[in-house]
């Protein structure tokens, strides 16, 4: 077994410590909900309690952290080419949104087509 | 680690270069001894899968985030929508935070149980992957709950609903079944290799319990991906 990484040989107690974690993290976003937070700190917290859960999640459970740079780099990097998608999505969304704002407004639309919204 | 393969000797004809020539060559070159990544193929293999599965899961959020953005019909509320009467007071969003609670244990479990088969400790990995398919079980049955109480009680389809826009039907279907696919394939699969495990299969084919890991990976992915539904379609 020489090439299988030192991670498997990790004491339980590592994975017991990371399980407690994603426990703290998934009630403190649970609060975020609870406490009905709004606006930017809501969405700020929400991305932080995630990504925190999901990067221990890939680091430790995945035992990515101790793969090799190859590996990590080839799973890790092709995911960043859908920020480019997202981002267009969004600039896509909004854009949408005001086409229908202006076209599906009371005052815009012809008589009986306002009450249907965008189709 | 690796075993050395038999070599046939090739009988195809052969180019100037060397190398097998036509159709015969193609199979000889995808199946030449070239490896990239230091790791079993099996693992490397499942991280690709994995890689490809996360694309179908970002297309189906960010499909959702653009629908959500550009509806003009305002998006119900996910913490009322997914409340729950216990003791007459409802509490929101409680179910959902029960089924991640579960999810995380059951990932929690799973990494114990690569541990142990890391360790050769059969009893201990097999039952321990199959707490981790109960739990996985479990939260399936939850998202059933779930869904008959929005379509039946709450009249939530694909093509509407009373409560708001109509694409957090199309939205809510589709992403949660997808995942909730995934968690049952999961369960299915856990389960075999757990067997397989306690029958003492890899112990007779020379204690290898790479498996064990892969199967985790993929168990891992699916509470990974749960992770980010939770935080972009209930919290959001």
């Amino acid at each position: 077994m020489a090439t299988a990484h030192e991670g498997a040989q990790h004491p339980i107690r590592v994975y017991l410590l990371i399980w407690a974690l994603l426990f703290v993290f998934s009630a403190f976003s649970y609060m975020v909900d609870y406490l009905h937070l709004q606006g930017m700190l809501r969405w700020s917290l929400i991305l932080l309690f995630m990504f925190l859960k999901a990067g221990f999640i890939v680091a430790v459970f995945m035992h990515m952290k101790w793969e090799r740079l190859a590996l990590k780099l080839a799973i890790l990097v092709p995911p960043l080419c859908l920020l480019v998608l997202i981002g267009l999505m969004a600039i896509e969304g909004d854009y949408t949104f005001l086409t229908r704002g202006t076209a599906f407004s009371p005052e815009a639309a012809p008589a009986g087509h306002a009450e249907h919204g965008g189709q | 680690m690796h075993t050395p393969m038999a070599v046939e000797v090739p009988t195809h004809p052969i180019e100037s270069s060397g190398a097998v020539a036509g159709l015969p060559g193609v199979s000889a070159d995808f199946a030449a001894d070239k490896q990239a990544f230091p790791v079993p193929w099996g693992k490397a293999m499942m991280w690709i899968f994995l890689l490809s599965d996360t694309f179908i899961f970002t297309c189906f959020l960010t499909a959702y985030m653009h629908v959500r953005m550009s509806t003009t019909v305002p998006w119900p509320n996910p913490s009322e929508v997914f409340a729950l009467s216990l003791g007459g007071e409802p509490i929101p969003l409680i179910l959902i935070a029960i089924m991640t609670f579960i999810l995380i244990s059951s990932s929690g479990t799973m990494a114990m149980a690569v541990n142990y088969g890391y360790r050769r400790n059969r009893a201990r990995t097999a039952s321990l992957m199959l707490v981790t398919a109960g739990f996985g079980a479990t939260f399936v049955g939850m998202q059933a709950f779930e869904w008959t109480k929005l379509i039946v009680d709450e009249g939530i389809r694909p093509w509407g609903n009373p409560l708001g826009a109509e694409q957090f039907g199309a939205s809510f279907f589709m992403i949660t079944g997808f995942h909730g696919m995934h968690v049952s394939a999961g369960v299915v699969y856990l389960v075999i290799v757990a067997l397989k495990v306690w029958r003492g299969d890899y112990e007779r084919a020379g204690g290898n319990y790479e498996i064990v890991e892969i199967a985790g990976l993929y168990w891992h992915f699916v509470d990974l991906v749960w992770v980010f539904i939770f935080a972009f379609f209930y919290l959001w």
